[in-house]
């Protein structure tokens, strides 16, 4: 299948008071047409500044593309200008936040936030739009449509904002949504039930999804491929099975102990990855993970390893990457 | 909402009565009083039973609890008595100065709205850019500088560069809108523009604050015009604190143009109020300051309906 988007070299980076943070530093990766694709990593990793890069929403002026390309059916984001950027925004590329609470207009009824949308990307009729909402909202599992479209955020919980958030991403029929952690805020069975109808809503309509989260638990239900980022890098990526079955980079093996899996017994203990994140204005010379790595050698301190295949699609930025041993 | 609506209006009434038992009091523990401003005006000797019979007739030399009551009881019945200094209505005193009053703050506020929600927006989008350091200067400057003294300038400046005055008496905007503007439009202009500086340096923050929450984003995320994100999303949010700013000064400009008047020789509520103060003018320094709390009070509460209007949070509860 094509890719959809091919996101290469891109290096986003903040000015901040204690100096240049290298949120996103020169990662890679590609998203096929209808395919949902994971970028997992901790807090801090720079998750949230590539999925607005790709947006070209990161936050001004602190925060600027530095380099890279994100290609999109065959175009260079970087190189459209403002208006065609914002054509694209919305109609073909969606975005799903991480703060349902603060993520809609307060002052604004939840149906004119859905028309405003379809609005600002096609020419519809004033009762064409509602019409279009109205279906939406029944698309995304929020009963009683008609009524609640005339309500305002606050009459709805976390997880209905979230399911209105998903009906504005759909409603028109983008080819691409960007999910930045979409559910961390709610509790677990509202999650359950949000990634569901995510992926069933991605299935039908041929969408392809980026799901960014921080539990790996959530990509293996629903991802096809993932990307693990550290400290601004991608430093594993693979089909979700190469990735569990045998993770090739120590940081995602440590990921994988961290979080309870279906496929292993209960009683297995979870085991937190030792040590903090480095601070991203100041990392350490060679890998940025060795000093929390438990199979670190020598060459790790002096040199940064690339990101290189070691199966099919399996890739891995790790010295040792072929010799590590669960 | 009607319920809230009613309650409110109710709910003025306690404070009012409050403001009334304060000022009737405080009047009265001044020293000195109407009579005796009077006499010493004419520098005659007044013998003390002339200006009893005086204060008798003023209805003074009734116990304090008895001279509140019957106050009370004529504002039940929309009396306000006469002036004790003029001996005309009070009604009709006031009615003759509102009109002027009301006008030149509706006008006032008119120029503090017109200017500082475009400025101050501005100076939030171009933030720490030339435009910005500008419109903050603007603002400074129009807090720093006295209105009667921009007032003063205005009119010296007419008189030098165009050998012109604006029209010295009062003529409704009703019978001729051209006399009538051409006064005021000056004062307007100078109070106006001072009042203006608060409201700029509010809506500047507020709109900076907004734009970093997160709807915005998401606003942009959806591919809206910046157009729509800034007035739809943005100033319907950034405009909540604003509102206030600008009520509470449309308030406070009905009695409180004291030497705004004076300057361009207007015959408002703020000098009357001055007036019947250093007179001792009990019933009509009664009645002023009851009407600036009203205003006070009315504006409020006219805010708050606002508040609701634009916020759905607040119409809900
Ligand atoms: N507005 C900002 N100003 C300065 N630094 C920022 C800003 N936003 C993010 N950063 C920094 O950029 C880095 C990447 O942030 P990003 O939000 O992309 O992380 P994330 O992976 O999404 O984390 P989380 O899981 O907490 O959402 C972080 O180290 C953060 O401190
Ligand atoms: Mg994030």
């Amino acid at each position: 299948m094509p890719s959809l988007l091919e996101v290469r070299e891109l290096k986003t980076y903040l000015t901040t008071s204690q100096g240049v943070v290298k949120a996103v530093d020169g990662i890679s990766f590609d998203v096929r047409e209808g395919e949902t694709v994971a970028l997992v990593g901790e807090s801090g990793c720079g998750k949230t500044m590539s999925a607005l890069s790709i947006m070209r929403l990161i936050p001004r002026p602190q925060a600027s593309i530095v380099g890279g390309e994100i290609r999109f059916q065959g175009r260079d984001l970087l190189k459209l200008g403002e208006e065609e950027m914002r054509r694209i925004r919305g109609a073909e590329i969606a975005m799903i936040f991480q703060e349902p609470m603060t993520s809609l207009n307060p002052v604004l009824s939840i149906g004119r936030q859905i028309t405003e949308t379809v609005e600002a990307h096609h020419p519809l009729s004033k009762e064409e739009a509602r019409s279009r909402a109205l279906e939406l909202l029944q698309l995304v599992g929020i009963s009683d449509p008609a009524q609640r479209l005339a309500e305002y955020p606050h009459q709805f919980s976390g997880g209905m904002r979230q399911r209105v958030m998903i009906a504005i991403a759909l409603s028109c029929r983008p080819k691409l949504i960007l999910a930045d952690e979409p559910t961390t805020a709610l509790d677990v069975t509202i999650q359950a039930q949000l990634l569901e109808l995510m992926r069933d809503l991605s299935r039908r309509f041929g969408v392809a999804l980026v799901i960014i989260t921080h539990n790996l638990g959530v990509v293996a239900r629903y991802a096809d491929r993932v990307n693990v980022m550290y400290a601004g890098k991608i430093i594993e990526s693979g089909t979700a099975t190469e990735i569990y079955r045998a993770p090739r980079h120590p940081y995602t093996m440590g990921l994988l102990r961290s979080v309870p899996r279906l496929d292993q017994p209960r009683k297995s203990k979870l085991e937190p990855i030792e040590g903090q994140p480095p601070d991203l204005w100041n990392l350490p010379a060679g890998c940025s993970f060795a000093p929390r790595c438990r199979f670190v050698v020598e060459k790790c301190a002096q040199e940064a390893p690339p990101l290189r295949q070691v199966e099919d699609s399996h890739h891995s930025a790790c010295w040792v990457a072929e010799t590590l041993t669960q | 909402m009607h319920q809230y609506i009613l309650k409110r209006l109710l709910l003025m009434i306690p404070t009012l009565l409050g403001v009334a038992v304060l000022v009737f009091l405080m009047l009265r523990v001044a020293p000195g009083d109407i009579v005796e401003l009077k006499y010493a005006g004419t520098g005659a000797f007044a013998p003390k039973e002339v200006l009893d019979q005086e204060r008798a007739q003023l209805g003074l030399d009734k116990p304090l609890w008895h001279q509140f009551l019957s106050w009370m009881w004529g504002i039940v019945r929309f009396d306000f008595g006469n002036s004790m200094w003029t001996g005309r209505p009070i009604t009709y005193e006031i009615w003759i100065r509102l009109e002027l009053s009301l006008e030149l703050a509706l006008m006032a506020t008119l120029v503090a709205v017109l200017l500082s929600i475009p400025l101050g927006t501005l100076a939030a989008l171009k933030q720490d850019t030339w435009v910005d350091y500008f419109v903050r200067i603007f603002s400074i400057a129009g807090l720093s500088i006295p209105s009667f003294w921009l007032g003063i300038i205005i009119i010296l400046g007419f008189l030098i560069f165009v050998k012109w005055l604006p029209p010295l008496t009062f003529t409704s905007f009703w019978v001729d809108p051209k006399a009538n503007l051409t006064q005021l439009i000056w004062p307007a202009l100078a109070v106006g523009y001072r009042y203006s500086a608060v409201a700029t340096r509010m809506t500047r923050s507020a709109v900076l604050e907004v734009l970093r929450e997160d709807y915005i984003r998401t606003a942009r995320a959806k591919g809206l015009w910046e157009r729509v994100v800034l007035t739809r999303h943005a100033l319907k949010n950034a405009l909540l604190p604003v509102i206030t700013v600008i009520g509470l000064e449309f308030a406070f400009l009905i009695g409180g143009l004291v030497v705004t008047e004076q300057v361009f020789n207007l015959n408002g509520i703020g000098m009357l109020f001055v007036e019947s103060i250093t007179r001792r003018d009990y019933t009509m320094t009664q009645a002023l300051v009851l009407l600036v709390s009203f205003s006070f009070i009315f504006v409020n509460f006219i805010v708050d309906l606002l508040y609701a209007w634009l916020d759905p949070r607040i119409r809900y509860q």
